[in-house]
């Protein structure tokens, strides 16, 4: 190729150049993502309008049936599918709160000390770096009636045992103890680095002001702190409304029981399509959690996301 | 939000540890300690139990006692010998590493061109990718389990029990790519521009000024991309059929089986999936603590 | 750049190489599928070996490395990419949703005709007959028995060789060998169990088709089509069967990890379940003082088991392939026969469905396998149109009633309920 020799003529190939270069770069993930990621999404929604049985050399177009199938379900007294999206729902409401209030609370203690902070910060850390698999045993063997860590201590204390896991009532909650004692160190170090974003010069403000801390946390620390707090939201939504590996390993067969009080939506979809081969209907399913996700993520994005001042 | 390059990240954090200095408040500061501390403890429980279990000889499993009485190193070297757990470990290591070194460089290559380049289609294409992370995995597995059985390259078989067919919904990730191009925007144009002129290729400018300007950003996305698919599940398990190719999870799952939940091995299992990166944790900490903090920022 | 190009270069290589098909042309491989459970594992490679001895042309590629709660997931995931097994091992209790399907394909007259597996199989793999064929038949079956730890007997001052001949001795037995520690009749104070009902194990079987029964009833209606157990008899057999737990606290299922764990690790004195955990403590407890006696007679002084069988089935896959399909029926003629059976229940424990093996004078005579052998003369198999829903469906009953505290009737009202509608949902589809 001959040197370019006006300027406006380089400009121009340079011009071209990049963007050949740019395609070029982004092939790999561009065919990566149509294939991998976008394409089988289009064919999930198409299985659920089929009567799709992975066993089946035949699979039947049924309309709308698996997603007026899912509505009759969700309207019975008792079903599994209405348990699951109950208990997701709570999964939701209960362990996000949890979740971003302890993690807050160690953020800002954590903030304060110096002595010992790094260890410290390490140790929040650790459980986020293990195998839900792994840990869920753990936990279910610490849960245990009669010899369990938990119930040992009970009755140390002259306390009486608690059935945990074996419980309707206790088992949710002890579920959502495991994903926030595993997760509270990711949200805890966001919070950090967002507390060191503040600049000082507003504590420094407040200080002269007298105001308590109270009113420092609230009118300083919180609004600066909006970001982290959005992002820490919409991700912990996200996670608990796909709740899944820590139920399948922490109830009995893998069933989200005791009386299906801990299953989840993510959980129906895996037995209904690889053990009941109902590909079809759980693939609605998912179809269902997809928009539910988006919609959650819209509307937090929206309300949470207002400008500092 | 501003944009942040590795300087003014370190300059916040220089800033950040006068915080506290400035509100002495010590008995707030005591009451910190004794509050943390307590969290600290219950944290280390789960850990302390699985490891005390992981040398208790099997006749203890079902007391009460939180040490072993007469600890041994039986469950370690039955696992180790008896089971196929090293070569689970294998497996967890290759996939994790397959995965790793694809993300850091793919991911970082689609940032730079999302941040430096102007090119036709830019948005749509970037919007796309993003729209993938909405999409939850569980969807895709029956598709992903048809691809990998007749795959698209017809090289090497059938995906299933592969490496590759473990590792590959993970080879690339738009978090990672979305990340890359928040960092990679704090690369300066100036700098891009004199390469080019000095006759630099396109590649030699993404290879040799802008991943040296961000390491720290692809330091900390490699850790959570191993870290994620060490601990990977589900896909792992719908992918392979033969134990010989499982990752840990997998097999640390397959130890309990209908008749049978062997605690000991189970709490061995769990243990030494989980120290080895433990100590990267404590080893690197720095550089993760920082990475989160940046993938943080970026909300 | 080209170093990486290079190395590409390197990597496309290497993965094409690894993909030369090591197939030779005269040898048809063909795949069985079980699940993972170590005595199969074991009896089914002796079978395999020996049947590649005798088919030089046939090589049988062996995948038991499926743990048993993801079997059936790994198949589903196989199916649709046309891989998996061309002879694969399923529970009975599954076929109807297999062959509906269309995963498996009816056994080849030859050398499966109906009067030779008349003639030969035990009563339970001769009626299974559905839609007019014949879908599978098994190495070996199974019966629900009576285990008991002798040493616990003995402790309690009982005759630790006389174990309980009717459900009253069996109640008072299981009441005299519980013991509790300090804090009196509690659940939680248990640290003997004298018998727990695993509802989750062989204990919702026991009750389908054995106590119902015995208490003057019926579970389900001749046809299999209406569930009948929500009616007096099942209300007094469910109430039996709950009581253990909730009135005479003689064990949970949440005590000890189990109570089969518990019964294998010698904390439990009687326990109801079948031949194959004969295997289980051979291997995780062989020191186990135990014994094992047909199911104790109800009000009615009938005797009635439990009768069950994994078994195996041609696929679809196989049946796509001329050689494929006749090599895998040569397979599944080799590890049916009387001899696979034989070398099956000494391994494994599980009895040979074959008559003539199952008969067999030293089988009878077995202290251990003897009463299982027995009980194959009456046991009767549920005919399950979705086995693990229905399961499930009087797993639940049972937890509404110990932990919802519902009413024993109630719960089984809902619970026939219930799996009337898994009937009908199955029956209306076929009309």
């Amino acid at each position: 190729m001959s040197k370019p020799k006006r300027n406006g003529f380089f400009r121009w190939t340079v011009a071209r150049r990049k963007v050949l270069w740019a395609y070029i770069f982004l092939a790999i993930p561009i065919v990566f993502f149509a294939y991998i990621r976008i394409y089988p999404a289009f064919f999930a929604f198409q299985m659920s309008l089929y009567d799709y049985n992975p066993l089946a050399a035949e699979q039947p177009y049924v309309g709308m049936e698996n997603y007026e199938d899912l509505w009759k379900e969700l309207n019975k007294r008792r079903s599994v599918t209405k348990a699951s999206f109950q208990n997701t729902v709570n999964y939701v409401l209960l362990g996000v709160p949890v979740q971003l209030c302890l993690a807050l609370a160690v953020a800002l203690m954590l903030n304060e000390i110096r002595f010992l902070s790094t260890p410290y910060r390490i140790l929040f850390f650790l459980p986020y770096v293990t195998s839900t698999i792994a840990i869920a045993w753990v936990f279910r063997m610490l849960y245990q009636p009669q010899f369990g860590f938990f119930n040992v201590m009970l009755q140390l204390l002259s306390l009486p045992q608690q059935p945990f896991l074996n419980s309707p009532q206790q088992a949710l909650p002890s579920i959502l103890a495991l994903v926030v004692w595993q997760g509270m160190g990711f949200s805890v170090i966001i919070f950090l680095a967002g507390l060191k974003q503040i600049p000082r010069t507003y504590y420094e403000a407040a200080e002269v002001d007298g105001a308590s801390r109270w009113h420092t946390f609230r009118y300083i620390t919180l609004p600066l702190l909006n970001p982290s707090i959005v992002f820490l939201l919409v991700l912990q939504t996200i996670s608990f409304l796909r709740m899944f590996a820590p139920v399948v390993a922490m109830t009995v067969q893998g069933q989200g029981g005791p009386l299906d009080a801990t299953t989840t939506v993510v959980l129906r979809v895996y037995r209904e399509a690889f053990q009941s081969f109902n590909m079809g209907y759980a693939s609605a399913m998912t179809v269902v959690l997809f928009v539910v996700i988006l919609i959650v993520t819209i509307i937090q994005l929206r309300f949470t996301t207002r400008s500092i001042n | 939000m501003q944009t942040v390059t590795p300087s003014n990240l370190f300059k916040d954090q220089a800033r950040a540890t006068a915080v506290g200095r400035g509100r002495g408040d010590r008995k707030y500061r005591i009451f910190s300690y004794l509050v943390l501390t307590l969290i600290v403890i219950t944290i280390t429980i789960p850990f302390m139990w699985m490891i005390s279990t992981s040398f208790k000889p099997e006749s203890e499993i079902l007391r009460r006692n939180l040490f072993p009485v007469e600890p041994t190193m039986d469950n370690y070297s039955e696992v180790i010998t008896e089971t196929e757990l090293p070569i689970w470990y294998k497996n967890s290591l290759i996939v994790a590493m397959i995965c790793t070194v694809s993300v850091a460089f793919f991911d970082s290559l689609a940032g730079f061109v999302f941040a430096k380049y102007q090119f036709p289609g830019k948005r749509f294409i970037f919007i796309a990718f993003l729209a993938s992370l909405m999409v939850p995995t569980e969807m895709l597995l029956i598709p992903w389990f048809i691809m990998s059985s007749n795959p698209p390259i017809p090289v090497g078989g059938t995906w299933v029990d592969t490496y590759w067919g473990i590792a590959f919904p993970g080879v690339i990730t738009a978090a990672g790519i979305f990340l890359m191009r928040q960092f990679m925007q704090g690369v300066p144009d100036e700098l891009l521009d004199a390469g080019r002129i000095d006759g630099v290729s396109e590649f030699g400018l993404y290879w040799r000024i802008a991943v040296p300007l961000s390491l720290p950003a692809i330091g900390a996305l490699s850790i959570f991309t191993f870290l994620g698919n060490w601990n990977a599940f589900i896909w792992p398990l719908i992918a392979t059929s033969r134990s010989e190719m499982f990752t840990l999870p997998v097999g640390i799952q397959q130890f309990s089986s209908e008749a049978d939940t062997p605690w000991n091995l189970i709490m061995t299992g769990a243990s030494l999936s989980v120290l080895p990166l433990m100590i990267v944790v404590i080893i690197f900490q720095r550089y993760i603590i920082e990475g989160i903090a940046l993938t943080g920022l970026k909300g | 750049m080209r170093k990486l190009l290079a190395i590409f270069a390197v990597a496309v290589i290497v993965m094409s190489l690894g993909a030369v098909a090591l197939a030779q042309d005269d040898v048809v491989e063909i795949e069985y599928w079980q699940y993972n459970f170590g005595a199969r594992i074991e009896a089914m490679d002796m079978l395999i070996e020996q049947f590649e001895a005798e088919n030089p042309g046939i090589k049988i590629v062996h995948n038991s490395d499926i743990p048993w709660a993801d079997f059936t997931t790994e198949i589903a995931a196989s199916a649709p990419a046309g891989v998996g097994p061309d002879v694969v091992t399923l529970f009975y209790g599954w076929i109807p949703a297999y062959v509906d399907a269309g995963y498996l394909v009816p056994l080849p007259e030859e050398p499966f005709s109906e009067e030779y597996i008349l003639e030969n199989f035990v009563p339970m793999v001769a009626n299974a007959k559905f839609e007019g064929s014949y879908w599978a038949i098994p190495t070996a079956v199974r019966s629900l028995a009576l285990f008991w730890n002798k040493d616990i007997f003995a402790e309690a001052g009982l005759d630790p060789e006389s174990p309980p001949q009717t459900l009253e001795e069996f109640q008072e037995i299981a009441l005299a060998t519980t013991q509790y520690g300090d804090g009196g009749q509690d659940v939680l104070n248990i640290t003997q169990q004298g018998f727990t009902p695993t509802m989750q194990g062989q204990i919702h079987h026991w009750f389908r088709e054995v106590l119902i029964r015995q208490f003057g009833g019926q579970s389900y209606s001749d046809d299999g089509r209406t569930v009948m157990y929500n009616s007096e008899a099942g209300c007094e057999a469910f109430r039996w069967v709950t009581e253990f737990e909730l009135e005479h606290v003689t064990g949970s299922f949440d005590l000890m990890d189990g109570a089969t764990n518990a019964f294998v690790n010698g904390d439990v004195a009687l326990h109801v379940d079948g031949s194959f955990r004969v295997g289980t403590i051979r291997g995780n407890n062989p020191d186990l003082n135990y014994g094992v006696a047909e199911l104790p007679v109800g009000p009615s002084g009938e005797n009635h088991t439990f009768g069950s069988y994994w078994t195996h089935g041609l696929t679809r896959r196989a049946a796509s392939d001329p050689a494929r399909i006749e090599a895998a029926i040569k397979f599944l003629e080799f590890i049916t026969t009387p001899e696979a059976g034989a070398l099956w229940v000494s391994i494994v424990g599980e009895l040979p469905a074959q008559l003539e093996s199952a008969s067999d004078e030293m089988l009878l005579a077995d202290p251990i396998l003897g009463p299982f052998s027995a009980g194959l003369e009456y046991a009767s198999a549920t005919f399950f149109v979705d086995e693990r829903a229905q399961r499930q469906v009087l797993l639940d009953a049972y937890d509404f009633v110990r932990l919802g505290g519902m009413d024993v009737c109630d719960a089984l009202d809902e619970a026939a309920a219930l799996e009337q509608e898994l009937l009908d949902d199955f029956w209306s589809e076929r009309e």
